[in-house]
């Protein structure tokens, strides 16, 4: 068979424009390595941090958090707040849309807020103020408080777990206990569910449709402007192979490189490194109130005078750029921080804490003291703990164990020998503590507190004022009050911050400083 | 033949009973708590309690036991606690990349050791013996993960000719699946080929007196055709047997290879649900190595049958 003349010249024509225009039209894939597989794909059903990560890449949220800490409208356009601060009326953005393609509705909003609240801590102490949410049309809702409250737009903004992330009413309607099927979001990427490999890699794409806001990106607000066509998080849990990986050029971005790691990082020419968690993390430590001998306020103060910052954090991270010793409950660099009553504290004067020890009546029980072992960020800090507190006075029976054991045990409300603890470390999210209400370990409520459950009218008087304080500068003594209180009381020890930066191929620019790994503004540059 | 097969077979249910009563068990008196997993580091009692209670995992031990149980004689292994798919479908989506690591690993150890402990015991007391010999005693000695990221080092990071990490299904491409497969393959083989060549060598030694070697070669055999169809053959049984061991014992190896080669197998499935304390994951994963085990040993008696006709079932 014969091709005609013409024929060919058509056909070749073609071959020719087709090329130039298929590599214009290159898909630009971001490969990253979150801090761990991504398991669970409900942001409100877990509180797990890569759970967290996969809801700001899929769904959009009413507020975010700033650059500055400060909270600002997302998918809210404006909202008014009556005159006796007990109205707050908001009205939703023009053209946001679903990824199915339909329109995002005040519904779909108030029935997601009901979900998270039902979960979320925060979300549960705010619901305590309201007395009615309502629809008033498609785009804006209302939602009428009992008494006023500070906390309801910061609760809609709060940028970590659980984060009050928007659903459609029909996905929203799911019982809060019950896990999602439904991925549909409105946020700037789309999760591609056949896609998902659980161990393997989870996949998202650009949605094509998102309307970003025209503010620039800063922080977890502004414009989400997705710069690349598709990301997938691959499941590379060996940090070395991840590395290898980086270095190699397979992968673009680690979220969470170890420490020992970052010098291989550092020391490559194509690799940089990245801090887009400018208000890092905070070491603590948690007693358990409920048993001898910590159940005695003046043991547990003792606490305080046998620890300090330095130790803890050297032996941990080691590198000075990447911690800060920062005597405040709640995070240096923060709204609420604050070093009062601080003074003398946390500077490992062991004489002072067996002096304590000696008035409380201690009587040398002791201490059964949690070692999670196969977390490194959390390996070195109960070895320090034993020591700093034997050179204080006390006996310490450390248990080393996996961190998933130790979570386990320390639901456990039973006395030491019946399987019980006394107390554990670990570490928190900055962006999770950043006030008395949202920093898990100052609820001192009893039962309703968290693990170690501190019971303290004091505490929780104060932080219900907090709640309902709207002045922001009334609100900083307040936390100010709470961290002496905690001082007293000792509800938990706060025990420095820590950083670590991201790793990236230098062609990656754009990485958002914010409190949560955010894909949005990331640009992949072509490799020179 | 086939009605040994059978008794083999049956005989297999006492042993998966015991498996299962085992398994599951162990995995309820070990410490962990899928529903702290799930709930996350931030949650507090009430909604770990919640995830327990959604679960089932705050019913009576035996319970929980007969409701598994029930459902797997109707073939049903349930559902992961977290990754909303059932075992079945996540064992099934990692079958592929073990399977496929598994096979090269055996092919390629089979390939070098064989010819090697052959030559070796050939050359017995010679330079090649001693090599051999030696490789195979570094071979077993090191552990898997040094050589892994020794190769890494050396193929992949500083040579670039082979990819770090990962996978590629078949159906994506064979290129790419036989580029991805070289370097945990050969890094797994590394350990059964000092095994396989060990045996060879010593299986082969001990053949190579006898008197129908003396006559092959004493019929003008040419030595290659002595060595691998009298020689090789006589001494089967033995290398068949540790072959036979060897696939059994790549139920170990895959999952520290899986890991270090970011493989989505089914070794790395066992981690993740380990780890995770993801119970119905881990129990059918044990169950079905505890069956693929069975199963090779019963495959490697019948081989026995190809090597010496005396062997009869």
């Amino acid at each position: 068979m014969r091709m005609s003349k013409g024929l060919a010249t058509i056909l070749t024509a073609a071959a020719l424009l087709a090329l130039p225009c298929g590599a214009a039209n290159a898909q630009v894939t971001l490969k990253v390595v979150m801090h761990s597989d991504l398991k669970i794909v409900d942001p409100i059903w877990t509180t797990a941090y890569i759970t967290r990560n996969h809801g700001y890449m899929v769904y959009d949220t009413l507020f975010a958090m700033d650059e500055k800490g400060e909270i600002k409208p997302q998918m809210v356009d404006k909202y008014d707040v009556s005159a006796d601060k007990l109205t707050y009326t908001f009205t939703l953005r023009d053209g946001l849309a679903w990824h199915d393609g339909a329109p995002v509705t005040a519904e779909d909003c108030v029935a997601s807020i009901k979900r998270w609240a039902a979960k979320d801590s925060l979300g549960q102490k705010v619901m305590t103020f309201v007395d009615t949410i309502s629809v008033g049309n498609p785009k804006t809702f209302t939602v009428k408080l009992k008494e006023q409250t500070g906390l309801l737009v910061f609760a809609l903004g709060k940028p970590s777990s659980n984060v009050p992330f928007m659903m459609p009413k029909r996905v929203a309607d799911t019982d809060p206990n019950t896990q999602i099927s439904d991925f549909t979001g409105s946020g700037p990427f789309v999760f591609k569910k056949e896609e998902w490999k659980p161990g393997d890699k989870a996949v998202y794409v650009k949605f094509d449709k998102y309307k970003p806001r025209s503010e620039p990106a800063s922080g977890l607000a502004g414009g989400k402007v997705a710069k690349v066509d598709r990301v997938e998080w691959l499941a590379i849990s060996d940090q070395q192979q991840a590395i290898n990986a980086l270095l190699a050029g397979e992968i673009d971005y680690i979220e969470a490189p170890s420490h020992d790691l970052l010098p291989l990082v550092k020391a490559d020419k194509n690799l940089k490194l990245v801090d887009w968690n400018p208000l890092g993390n905070q070491y603590t430590f948690r007693p358990n109130h409920l048993h001898p001998p910590f159940n005695n306020p003046k043991v547990r103060q003792a606490l305080w005078y046998a620890f300090n910052q330095k130790d803890f954090l050297e032996a941990v991270i080691g590198d000075p750029t990447y911690y800060k010793t920062c005597k405040s409950e709640f995070p240096c660099g923060t709204a609420m921080s604050t070093d009062t009553a601080m003074a003398g504290l946390l500077e490992s004067n062991f004489q002072k804490s067996k002096d304590l020890l000696k008035e409380a009546g201690y009587d040398g029980t002791p201490v059964v003291l949690m070692h999670s072992t196969d977390l490194q960020v959390l390996t070195n800090l109960a070895p320090v703990a034993k020591s700093l507190m034997e050179k204080g006075g006390f006996k310490v029976d450390m248990q080393s164990m996996d961190w998933q054991t130790l979570v386990a045990r320390r639901a456990k409300k039973e006395p030491v020998n019946a399987g019980g603890w006394n107390a554990f470390m670990t570490s928190w999210v900055s962006a999770d503590i950043l006030n008395p209400v949202m920093a898990g370990f100052a609820n001192a409520g009893c039962d309703k507190a968290m693990f170690g459950w501190p019971c303290d009218e004091v505490t929780e008087k104060l932080r219900d004022q907090f709640a309902r304080e709207t002045d922001p500068a009334k609100q900083k003594e307040i936390a100010a009050a709470v961290q002496k209180r905690n001082t007293e009381f000792t509800t938990h020890l706060f025990l420095g911050q820590w950083y670590l930066p991201a790793a990236t191929r230098k062609n990656i620019d754009g990485v958002l400083s914010a409190p949560a790994p955010v894909f949005w503004n990331v640009e992949k540059k072509s490799q020179s | 033949m086939l009605g040994y097969i059978l008794r083999r077979l049956l005989a297999t249910l006492p042993v998966m009973l015991i498996v299962a009563v085992f398994v599951f068990l162990m995995l309820r008196l070990t410490p962990g708590d899928p529903a702290a997993v799930i709930a996350g580091d931030n949650a507090n009692s009430e909604q770990v309690a919640a995830i327990r209670n959604s679960l089932g995992l705050d019913q009576p031990i035996f319970t929980q036991f007969f409701i598994w149980f029930g459902n797997i004689l109707r073939g049903d292994f349930g559902e992961s606690y977290f990754f909303k798919k059932t075992v079945a479908e996540l064992i099934t989506s990692r079958l592929e990349p073990t399977l496929a690591l598994s096979l090269a690993t055996i092919v390629i150890a089979v390939a070098v050791a064989v010819p090697l402990g052959v030559l070796a015991a050939y050359r017995q007391g010679t330079l090649i013996d001693k090599i051999v010999m030696g490789f195979s005693v570094l071979g077993f000695s090191v552990p898997v993960f040094v050589i892994g990221y020794s190769l890494i080092y050396l193929f992949a990071i500083k040579l670039n000719w082979l990819p770090v990490q990962g996978y590629q299904r078949i159906g994506d491409g064979f290129g790419g699946f036989l580029q991805r497969l070289i370097l945990p393959s050969v890094t797994l083989s590394v350990i059964y080929i000092a095994l396989i060549a060990r045996m060879t060598r010593t299986s082969v030694l001990d053949v190579m007196g006898e008197d129908y070697i003396r006559t092959a070669r004493a019929k003008g055999q040419v030595e290659v055709k002595v060595l691998f169809k009298h020689a090789l053959k006589n001494a089967a049984v033995p290398i068949v047997t540790v072959i036979g061991l060897g696939v059994a014992l790549l139920i170990g190896g895959v999952v520290v290879t899986e890991s270090v080669f970011t493989i989505p197998g089914l070794g790395r499935l066992t981690v993740d649900a380990v780890l995770a304390r993801d119970y119905p994951t881990i129990q059918a994963v044990i169950l079905l190595f505890s069956f693929v085990y069975v199963l090779i040993n019963l495959l490697v008696d019948l081989a026995y049958t190809l090597f010496d006709p005396r062997i009869r079932y």
